[in-house]
């Protein structure tokens, strides 16, 4: 017992080192002047300038890590919730119905998740539909390469719904519709929420495909933001900085509120991946 | 019969036509415009030219070995770190909770917050690791401006991210191994060493080729890592296909651009297919 | 920081209302025209695109001019492409002129402008930069560029320096400064495009050594790697490395740090376009007359010149019609008028020429563009860049110039891996030849 609290004091102040000083050093760059930010040491700020840096990066460019930030909330919101009910109701049926057409459909959600994107040619579909270089574009782009991730998490939990429910909803006069989004939908609810926090994390830190598809400053998403002010801001370590801890909170609070969940889905989804 | 209604196709359609407009579409098209010229609004059939540039001039291929070094260097280590991570964190240990939240976290944040962080800390005059190395009396390399490093140094920046995943499958492997087992080899008086070379690794088989798998899958095909911390550079020699891809693609060389997708489509399937059903044929066997 | 914020107060103080930019983006409400205009993301050039708007507005209170902003380099090049492409350009935007804007296939996508009264007073090599079939399209934005070696003048005072004219008096001036324990050429590779101006600089030498260059090599008759007066470059390039010329930190260091370094004297020469003096400047206000600028040496004495870019071009794009075209002739014949040229000299210090006859520059200039106007004034020592005179100009330059200038790869193989590189984009071009 003793041996193990030794050990555990070592493996915490190992990770500490390796996984905590990073983030330390955002917040403490974020925190400095310019001047002492430029040093890039690992040192304690002279002063804090927290407030001003928050205030100048929000300020920066008209306020455009603002819209970024809206940018990114809608197409987060949009995408994933379009995402998760298509994928819903293609777990459902293709767990519930043995067909012909399975082997194909689970080879197809088996190429989403292993082939790289055709990037230009997908500008060049985009651009054929009047969707290229706009959000609906993009959340639509980022629909279909979040599809197979989610089919496959959703169709091993369906299998858990007995069929008798299904049964019993028929013979209460449900059609296929009203079956789905007032039955079993409901009852994918645990399975629906690690979706819905696993894809969140995953379109809000994306970066490639806001990068192709929605060029213009305009657009930006905040990841874009960060890549941006990297070039732009040279070496204002401090605001670019702030801009890295800005964009790090929004994962950090779903992780706080559903670690249980994100781990949960990643290791399933992994698994059956 | 009744079933057909009640599970109708139909509910499959509107996946389908997302999916298949700018999934399978674009994924088809890129064969045919990996042998043109293309400006997105004309095209002109150049044969295998597009192929026989990008293996022949040494930038590119530059990046085809890169990709294949990156892939196998972070899934590598994604496994033995991610093992030993979980062998730690399922043994009785205190924080345990903490440490995986630790070891997790990076996970979830921003590839690029993470890769720009990185680039400073790796700076070769002023970063920490430098400094740190220099107060121990050790000249840091240019970990991302010394052509010989730079490659693996953000390979190693994607492992620190990344490792925590690997690690969680692990964990949800080692802990489905029945606890009965483990009884039994403490009465055989098997040590840590034992348990570990004849329990955890035989049966966490399933979590090493998902690891595995996963990561390779990833690793192929990044691009953000490397992109925010070197460009590729210095010079070629960090480019992987990946950000070939990208470059080709903001010269406007779009057919040359997207020969490099229809390579990076080949190396991954033509990796992760067959590895796969290996991996797997085996576990069946074992 | 302290520039970014003083800039931000600046244009605000000139601003009549420093609106809160694309949040509350209110469209004119009433008769006005809104005029939107596409601007790169350079600190100067938002400066310029700012002022002018203003200025224009100003003086024309029915039309208001909305700038926004793109990002440089191949991204902003592709991005501009598209946009003209897909017809979905702003009313008006900035953009280089020469290759890089006859890439735009301006027949079809820019409206010629050349039958307004501004047009004869643009000056003979803008005229030509922005020429595209015996049509002119575009005014004058910014001003004359040069890619040269900036110099700091009082470490030049203090060891006795001269400027030198040819490759070998630069290299000893370089041997003397070593000694001296300062860095003799500053390079700054975390920023890569700014590796290349050892060869992009270089042009005038190149030219002066034969003059029908641009024409064979856009014709696929002369080669980098096979012609010895453009292979120098590289060589040069080289050679900096080799001898342990550069700053220590050359690998990982940004222009800022460069340009620190050179401010302050810890670096002797840096290779780079003039243009930046304007951002020295803003850091290092009591530095910038101590900064001065040659061109980069080549072999022979007599024939040594400086290499210049054009200023940028305000272009119409064909997408805007009916009443946003006349407005935009409008604020265009604006931008090239003295009245242009006032309101860009109040947005930001100038750094070299205007292109326009009838605007001068104040007294208060930096020594380098001081430096570089006697370059432009002595006939037959001034090139436009090839980049001006060929469409031939590879992508992949800027590593490349990393790569020989980092020792990776030898002056040779340089030269010959970017006659590949602009192979490709020749071909992309559809050039003849080729």
């Amino acid at each position: 017992m003793k041996k193990s609290a030794f050990s555990g004091i070592i493996a915490i102040m190992a990770s500490s080192v390796i996984f905590l000083v990073p983030f330390a050093f955002i917040l403490l760059t974020a925190s400095k002047d310019q001047r002492q930010a430029a040093r890039l040491d690992f040192s304690w700020p002279t002063e804090f300038h927290f407030v001003d840096n928050l205030i100048a990066v929000l300020k920066a460019d008209d306020y455009l890590l603002i819209i970024a930030y809206i940018n990114s909330i809608i197409l987060t919101v949009g995408s994933v919730s379009i995402m998760v009910v298509l994928a819903a109701m293609v777990a459902f049926v293709l767990q519930r119905r043995a067909g012909r057409w399975n082997g194909l459909i689970n080879f197809l959600v088996l190429s989403g998740l292993i082939i790289p994107p055709a990037v230009v040619p997908t500008i060049w579909v985009l651009d054929g539909l009047g969707l290229f270089r706009t959000m609906a574009g993009l959340i639509a782009v980022e629909v279909a390469f979040g599809l197979s991730f989610c089919v496959l998490l959703f169709r091993a939990f369906v299998a858990t719904v007995p069929r008798e429910l299904d049964e019993a909803a028929i013979l209460d006069g449900a059609g296929p519709a009203r079956l789905f989004f007032r039955v079993i939908l409901p009852l994918l609810r645990p399975v629906v929420i690690t979706a819905v926090v696993v894809q969140s994390v995953t379109v809000f830190n994306d970066f490639v495909n806001p990068l192709y598809f929605l060029p213009g400053s305009d657009n930006a998403t905040v990841q874009l933001t960060v890549y941006n002010f990297a070039g732009q801001f040279g070496t204002q370590y401090h605001l670019l900085f702030m801009d890295i801890l800005l964009v790090t909170i929004p994962p950090l609070i779903m992780f706080l509120f559903f670690n249980g969940r994100i781990v949960a889905g990643m290791t399933a989804g992994a698994i059956k991946g | 019969m009744v079933r057909r209604s009640v599970y109708p196709y139909w509910f499959l359609l509107p996946a389908a036509v997302v999916y298949g407009v700018l999934f399978l579409a674009p994924t088809f098209a890129s064969f045919w415009f990996s042998l043109t010229r293309w400006t997105l609004f004309e095209s002109h059939f150049v044969g295998l030219d597009n192929f026989v540039t990008f293996f022949r001039e040494p930038a590119l291929v530059k990046g085809f070995v890169n990709t294949l070094i990156y892939g196998v260097v972070t899934s590598g280590a994604k496994v033995v770190l991610g093992l030993l991570l979980a062998v730690v964190l399922t043994s009785r240990i205190v924080a345990r909770g903490y440490l995986r939240s630790v070891v997790f976290f990076p996970v979830l944040v921003s590839t690029i917050g993470v890769g720009l962080t990185f680039t400073v800390l790796m700076n070769p005059e002023r970063g920490l690791i430098n400094q740190v190395l220099g107060a121990a009396g050790v000249d840091g390399p240019g970990w991302l401006t010394d052509p010989s490093w730079a490659l693996l140094s953000v390979a190693a920046v994607d492992v620190w991210k990344g490792v925590g995943l690997a690690t969680l499958i692990y964990i949800a492997g080692i802990v489905s191994i029945p606890q009965e087992y483990f009884e039994a080899a403490r009465v055989d008086g098997a040590g840590a060493w034992a348990n570990f070379r004849h329990l955890i690794l035989p049966l966490a088989r399933p979590a090493t080729v998902t690891v595995i798998i996963l990561s390779l899958i990833g690793g192929l095909r990044s691009f953000d890592l490397i992109w925010a911390m070197t460009r590729g550079g210095p010079g070629f020699t960090s480019d992987v296909i990946a950000s070939v891809i990208y470059k080709q693609y903001q010269a406007g060389f779009y057919g040359l651009s997207t020969a490099g997708n229809v390579v990076l489509f080949v190396v991954v399937t033509a990796i992760v297919l067959p590895l796969s059903r290996f991996l797997n044929r085996k576990e069946v066997e074992a | 920081m302290r520039r970014f914020l003083t800039a931000s107060v600046v244009l605000c103080l000139a601003l009549t209302g420093c609106s809160a930019g694309s949040l509350g983006s209110s469209e004119d409400d009433g008769d006005g025209v809104t005029l939107t205009f596409l601007v790169d993301n350079s600190d100067t050039n938002r400066k310029l695109g700012e002022g002018l708007a203003t200025a224009f507005t100003a003086a024309n209170p029915g039309i208001t001019v909305k700038v926004e902003i793109r990002p440089q380099g191949t991204e902003g090049d592709n991005l501009i492409k598209t946009r003209l492409a897909t017809g979905d350009m702003t009313d008006v935007f900035q953009y280089n002129s020469g290759s890089l804007m006859q890439a735009l296939a301006p027949a079809k996508n820019l409206v010629a402008v050349g039958d307004q009264p501004w047009a004869a007073q643009l000056d003979q090599n803008f005229t030509t930069s922005v020429t595209a079939d015996g049509k002119v399209y575009a005014a004058p934005f910014g001003n004359y560029n040069a890619g040269a070696i900036l110099y700091n003048r009082a470490v030049y005072a203090r060891l006795g320096l001269t400027v030198p004219v040819t490759w070998a008096e630069f290299e000893a001036n370089n041997a003397a400064l070593k000694s001296a324990g300062i860095a003799p050429v500053v390079q700054s590779y975390g920023e890569t495009w700014t590796s290349q101006l050892f060869i992009l600089g270089d042009f005038h030498n190149v030219s002066a050594a034969d003059p029908r260059f641009a024409e064979k090599y856009t014709a696929n008759q002369v080669k980098y790697a096979s012609t010895p007066a453009a292979v120098a470059g590289f060589q040069h390039l080289q050679r900096v490395h080799d001898a342990g010329w550069t700053n220590e930190d050359f690998a990982s260091a940004k222009l800022d740090d460069a340009i620190a370094l050179l401010a302050e004297g810890k670096g002797a020469h840096y290779p780079i376009l003039s243009g930046i003096i304007s951002q020295l400047a803003g850091t290092f206000p009591d530095k910038v007359d101590d900064i001065g600028l040659f061109a980069v040496p080549g072999a022979d004495a007599a024939k040594n010149g400086l290499t210049v870019w054009a200023p940028a071009g305000v272009y119409l794009p064909a997408s805007t019609t009916d009443a946003k075209r006349e407005a935009a002739l409008k604020f265009l014949a604006f931008v090239a008028s003295p009245a242009g040229c006032d309101a860009q000299t109040a947005a930001a210090a100038p750094q070299g020429p205007f292109a326009l006859t009838g605007c001068t520059l104040p007294d208060s200039v930096p020594q380098a563009v001081k430096d570089m106007q006697t370059y432009l004034s002595t006939p037959g020592r001034s090139s436009l860049a090839l980049e001006f005179l060929s469409p031939v100009k590879g992508p992949a330059l800027e590593q490349i110039c990393v790569e020989v200038g980092s020792g990776i790869r030898d002056a040779k193989s340089g030269a010959e891996l970017y006659d590949e590189d602009v192979k490709k984009q020749a071909q992309q071009l559809g050039l003849t030849g080729w």
